[in-house]
């Protein structure tokens, strides 16, 4: 199935739930922040979380900044 | 009495919000060569808390070295940015992911204006304090030197407001030092004069005419030697302060001899230089030939 993840379009697993997505791009959960359709998910619902077909999905990370 | 053997001339910690800090120099994370540059740069200023940013993770690129992992927790406070937002739906929606990846009330609200200056929309900064203070954030918020302004994002709770000096990287100091002394006299928060920095100078000049911490990145991380420069940036604002609780003298037109105006050895016989009446006018009322 078709997710947008930041912004790019990509196929992943259907059933694919949101802890393996995050793990899948290489992330520890505590060191990221997600929300999904533009609603926060909160670090405890990542487990729960079933992603569905088209979902936009933000996964963004601390950077350096002022 | 620990207290005062520690520290002689008594200065207090800074208390924004919930949050207390000895050092009144608050540093970004940005712009970097390296993070260990950072890390150094950091200890070097021995700020107590520096600011971050959030962005979306890289899809396509290995993760590599954190950020996280150069920065000591439990001694420096993390200050998440909603930098790069020009409305104040992304600006929510940013300080919203950043209180949850830091589990922090703390953000440093940006809603800016446009791309080229990066110069706050006072509009959205307001709203977007309202909306932030509601959901419990302890909202520093940036915005323009405007003292009225000032006004308003306390009354609408904000915990500290923090002014540019200039526009963000430009390095032109503080342009107008006598709208934030204004400021000053208006707010009762703490104020932070955040952005413009260039060097240490304008760190000083800032702290001198009282305000209560400064914010700053470029200066430090885009400096020649950045270590070197965190040091000046510490001492700046330590000097600034002590000269701000000291008490400056007033400025005047005409000098005030340093040294005694009585006591002195007979002077040189005057010489008359042509030309020079004024000044041979003026110091004839001086009936005892001293300089003063």
């Amino acid at each position: 199935m078709k997710l947008r993840i930041n912004g790019e379009e990509r196929d992943v697993v259907p059933g694919t739930g949101l802890e393996e997505l995050v793990a899948a791009l290489g992330m520890a959960p505590d060191r990221v922040a997600v929300e999904c359709n533009r609603v926060l998910v909160r670090r405890t619902e990542y487990e729960s979380l079933v992603l569905e077909e088209n979902d936009e999905v933000e996964v963004v990370t601390l950077v350096g900044g002022g | 009495m620990a207290e005062t053997m520690q520290d002689p001339l008594g200065s207090t910690p800074l208390e924004v919000g919930s949050f207390s800090f000895r050092s009144r120099l608050f540093v970004g994370t940005g712009k970097y060569a390296d993070f260990e540059t950072m890390r150094a740069a950091h200890v070097e200023s021995r700020t107590e808390c520096v600011t971050v940013a959030l962005r979306r993770v890289n899809l396509d690129r290995d993760a590599g070295p954190a950020l996280l992992d150069y920065i000591d927790r439990s001694k420096v406070t993390l200050l998440p940015n909603t930098a790069g937002c020009f409305d104040v739906k992304t600006a929510l929606r940013t300080a919203r992911l950043s209180r949850e990846l830091l589990d922090t009330p703390l953000i440093k609200l940006e809603v800016l204006g446009d791309e080229k200056t990066l110069l706050p929309d006072p509009v959205g900064t307001l709203e977007a304090t309202r909306q932030l203070v509601k959901e419990g954030f302890e909202v520093w918020v940036y915005t323009s030197d405007d003292p009225r302004l000032g006004v308003r994002l306390a009354e609408a709770g904000a915990v500290a407001v923090m002014p540019a000096g200039s526009p963000i990287g430009s390095g032109q100091g503080v342009l107008n030092p006598h709208a934030i002394r204004i400021l000053l006299e208006l707010v009762e928060l703490p104020v932070i004069v955040d952005a413009g920095v260039g060097t240490a100078s304008d760190v000083a000049a800032a702290m001198e005419i009282g305000v209560d911490g400064v914010l700053l990145n470029t200066a430090i991380a885009c400096a020649g030697e950045p270590l070197r420069m965190a040091a000046a940036m510490r001492d700046a604002c330590s000097a600034g302060r002590n000269a701000y609780l000291a008490g400056r003298i007033p400025k005047r037109l005409y000098a005030n001899a340093s040294s005694p105006t009585d006591g002195m050895i007979a002077p040189a016989p005057r010489r008359s230089v042509p030309g020079s009446q004024r000044t041979e006018s003026a110091e004839s009322t001086d009936k005892t030939g001293a300089r003063t």
